[in-house]
């Protein structure tokens, strides 16, 4: 080019440094990826709750919210979840400290609260379902249990991913792949934190004062 | 059916199910049907002689390690191409006979299918087309083409990509298994309740349905967040958003569609699946269900599905288009909106399926207003092609043909679509012929216009060596002067009151216009036969065909600027860009090939963890539909344990050496020195 403006020849391609960049690069990928993720599965909740908002008061001449739900047990329910997400949040500071042991101590204390609430919401599904209250009872109660129900299997895949994620921070220790799961996990954890809200807001509370 | 009944208290008791074999029993095959007896026939000598041929030929060991278990974006892009080709011919075959049954049956005799299989296979040609068909091909494309064209090495997750694609098969498989194995579902593609409930339809064709789709559609789930991370962060440096390629930017605004819409049916077949297996009652009749309700989510899904087949294929003509007339596109920028503008638009406007639900004059003028505007963005790409043309030197090869075609009948079918979004036209034109008649006005018309455009475009790039174009010319006239005759008499007889999925005729006097869409019919056979000849004979002629430059037509993007086919690292060295058109950059400011400095190349390994977790979850599907609840919680336990199993193995991944780079590379220089002398 020997043009008036200096024109410096354009490059078109990289010579990348193979072996540092991938790592990095990768991570962000992951951690995209997995809020991707989450955002389609808060659609999945978001098709039950409108569910639920448009068939949650057809009765069928069945009992209604006021007739079956004991806030004080779901609210003991809440708080195990709740206290659940905050010990996770410790497990990825021990984390951020490279500290193993506090790390997986952590994410037991969060393992127990998770199995704790699930406890307690397999308790109320097995009270409603001796008397009587089944999904097949009226549209009202197939939609409490599916939100309600999904939501408590959710609970259950993290709680899995747990046990799974411990067994492979004993094998492996803190390592970069496993602190991307940890993140991983933390993500699903609080996410279904949230979706607890909602459900313990429009299902249970709203349920009872209406 | 008495395989269940209502108790006194609600709760759905299923009886007369064996413990090992589910309701599976020798009845279940119908053989007693001659159809589907010949097609078994047909089907399972084919079957033979392919199993044979491959084993005969020792192909099996090949197909496990370098395509089954491949990673490699551009092999799964090129089996989903393989599987919408394969599919298309059943779906097709479903076509004809309900054409030659209508033609029949609308001449005064019987035809010679009985209402229920009649139903049958609309349902069936409905859900493969879209799913089974449309869907792998596009998402063959996107998965082939796209991380060439932004300059990457693959997608973001490449283990991912193969379960996607073989929980795609998965669906597939229980589809066909349901032609043999019981009975596939009445309900229509979209299978409305209360119709589709068990009171209405008890038989396992419903369940295939429902467990089809929702492997496929996880599948398809899956491949969505793929490629919008792939797109979003492994673009080649220096290609900000709005320089990349149209069709990366259809195939993006796809992927999030696909995100923010599959969910939605996931769940809502999950919710009539509880309603067919659990009792409960959601879309029942019965005990506050909301029958309405299934029809209103289906559709939320539905409609911007149609957007997440069209879009894509929108981008394939963004890419021809330019390449063909030698000029850039037109309205670049504006094309970029249109998408993004439709993308936005396909969520709102899924009411105006049922404007007769009744839902008001608000509701429905809301959604009638919402659909007529999504007209302008589309009606802005077809001016934009127009105006590349519009003084462009423009090569009639045969992709532009089909290009042509494309926006000649689109426009057609895009003007009855809004046509149809008048909410007084459409409560008469509802459920009518004239309904059919639009959506494969806009489908053939424009999907599957576009994937022969497409894969006749691209074809020298996957395979190193071009199309014959005789035969894809021929394949073109048949397609298009049968897509007339097939679909234009329909137009004619929805305006005259005849509704879809009618199996009998009372009045032959509508007996010219179906006569007609069946030689229609015949023609598109041809094409898709004339179709088939091109591939045999290009294969044949390869030597004649081979395009050695990996640069056959003059293209515009990066894809043309690595070898046909690409090796398997896609380039050697990342691609930095500077403007649109990158490679017609390269080519002007005279770019030169590195041909040495390479370095290695970091590569993911090949897995079967994707072949193997979908054979389980097929296995699971089938005894799901069948009630063989033991094999339907060993599979699903196989399936969990193997995929939990897959996340303890940290190697996934390896340099490729320098040298063997080196040694790739220098082959395609000798490639090119040969293509140039």
């Amino acid at each position: 080019m020997s043009d008036t403006t200096i024109e410096t020849p354009k490059e078109f391609y990289v010579i990348e440094d193979s072996h540092h960049d991938h790592a990095e690069h990768h991570e962000t990928g992951t951690m995209l990826g997995f809020w991707i993720y989450l955002m389609s599965d808060c659609l999945i909740f978001g098709i039950l709750f409108a569910t639920y908002a448009v068939l949650g008061q057809n009765y069928a001449a069945g009992p209604a919210p006021v007739d079956l739900f004991e806030v004080d047990m779901i609210l003991v329910a809440t708080f195990m979840l709740l206290f659940s997400s905050i010990t996770y949040g410790f497990a990825v500071l021990r984390m951020d400290v490279n500290d193993l042991r506090g790390t997986v101590l952590w994410l037991i204390v969060t393992g127990l609260f998770g199995a704790a609430f699930l406890f307690l919401e397999l308790k109320e599904f097995i009270h409603l379902w001796h008397i009587g209250a089944t999904p097949m009872a009226s549209a009202f109660l197939s939609s409490f249990f599916f939100l309600v129900g999904t939501h408590g299997l959710h609970v259950l895949g993290g709680s899995i991913w747990l046990v799974v994620l411990l067994t492979q921070l004993g094998l492996h220790g803190l390592t970069h792949e496993n602190k991307r799961r940890v993140m991983c996990l933390s993500l699903f954890w609080h996410f279904l934190d949230l979706i607890w809200i909602g459900v313990f807001s429009l299902v249970y509370l709203t349920g009872v004062l209406l | 059916m008495s395989l269940s009944h209502e108790a006194a208290d609600g709760i759905t008791h299923v009886s007369g199910v064996d413990p090992i074999f589910g309701k599976l029993s020798w009845g279940v095959f119908p053989f007693y049907e001659p159809v589907i007896f010949y097609t078994f026939i047909a089907v399972a000598l084919g079957g033979i002689a392919v199993v044979g041929a491959l084993t005969y030929f020792r192909l099996w060991g090949y197909l496990w390690k370098e395509w089954f278990t491949s990673i490699d974006h551009k092999k799964i892009g090129i089996m989903y191409m393989v599987l919408g080709l394969i599919m298309l011919l059943r779906g097709f075959a479903d076509a004809l006979l309900m054409r030659l049954h209508q033609a029949m049956a609308a001449s005064g005799g019987e035809g010679y299918l009985n209402a229920h299989h009649y139903d049958q296979i609309f349902t069936a040609h409905g859900v493969i087309m879209i799913f089974f068909v449309a869907m792998p091909f596009v998402t063959g494309f996107m998965n082939y083409v796209m991380p060439l064209q932004i300059g990457a090495r693959d997608v973001a997750f490449p283990f991912l990509n193969n379960l996607s694609f073989w929980l795609t098969v998965s669906g597939a498989v229980l589809i066909m298994i349901s032609l043999f194995v019981g009975e596939f579902s009445t309900a229509g593609w979209l299978a409305y309740a209360p119709f589709s409930g068990l009171d209405y339809s008890p038989s396992v064709g419903m369940d295939y349905y429902l467990w089809s789709l929702n492997i496929a559609g996880i599948g398809t789930t899956l491949s969505g967040i793929n490629l919008v991370v792939t797109i979003v962060k492994m673009r080649a440096p220096g290609m900000t958003l709005m320089k990349m390629p149209v069709f990366v930017w259809t195939a993006l605004c796809t992927n999030i569609l696909i995100v923010a819409t599959f969910p939605v049916l996931t769940a809502t077949l999950a919710l009539l699946t509880a309603d067919r297996y659990l009792g409960t009652h959601f879309f029942t009749n019965d005990l506050g269900g909301n029958p309405m309700m299934y029809v209103n989510l289906i559709w939320i899904w539905g409609h911007p599905e149609v957007y997440i087949l069209i879009l894509p294929i929108f981008g394939i003509f963004s890419e021809i288009v330019p390449t063909f007339t030698g000029k850039r596109l037109f309205g670049y920028t504006s094309m970029v909106y249109a998408t993004c503008v439709i993308m936005v638009l396909s969520y709102i406007v899924w009411l105006h399926h049922f404007f007769t639900m009744g839902a008001g004059a608000n509701v429905n003028a809301f959604f009638g207003i919402t659909t007529m505007i999504i007209s302008i963005p589309t009606g802005a790409k077809i001016f934009n092609w127009l105006f590349t043309m519009y003084k462009g030197r423009i090569r009639f090869e045969t992709p532009m043909l089909w290009v042509m075609g494309f926006m000649l009948t689109f426009v057609i079918g895009g003007m009855t679509g809004v046509l149809l979004a008048v909410p007084p036209a459409d409560y008469v034109l509802h459920n009518s012929l004239f309904l059919i008649a639009h959506f494969h006005n806009v489908i053939i018309g424009g999907v599957v216009f576009g994937i022969f455009a497409g894969i006749i475009y691209w074809w020298p790039k996957a395979f190193g060596f071009q199309l014959a174009p005789f035969w894809g010319k021929v394949s073109f006239w048949c397609w298009l002067i049968g897509f007339y005759l097939a679909f234009m008499p329909l137009y004619v007889l929805g305006l005259m009151g005849v509704t879809r999925r009618i199996s009998q005729f009372e009045d032959t006097f509508y007996s010219v216009y179906f006569v007609l869409a069946l030689i229609g019919a015949l023609f598109i056979a041809a094409g898709i036969g004339a179709f088939i000849i091109q591939i045999i004979v290009s294969i044949l002629k390869r030597d004649e065909l081979r395009d050695a430059t990996g640069d056959p037509w003059n293209g515009r993007t990066l894809e043309w600027s690595t070898s046909s086919p690409p090796p398997y690292y896609n380039f050697a060295f990342t691609p930095r860009v500077h403007e649109l058109d990158a490679f017609t950059q390269m080519k002007r400011e005279e770019f030169v090939r590195p041909i040495d400095g390479f370095i290695p190349i970091h590569m993911p390994r090949y897995t079967a963890t994707g072949i193997v977790m979908a054979g389980f979850m097929t296995v699971m599907g089938f005894a799901l539909v069948w009630h063989v609840w033991w094999l339907a919680i060993l599979s699903f336990a196989a399936t969990l344990l193997y995929g939990i199993g897959h996340t303890f193995n940290y190697n996934r991944d390896y340099y490729v050496p320098a040298d063997e780079v080196r040694e790739i590379e220098s082959q395609r220089t000798q490639q090119l020195t040969g293509a140039a002398e």
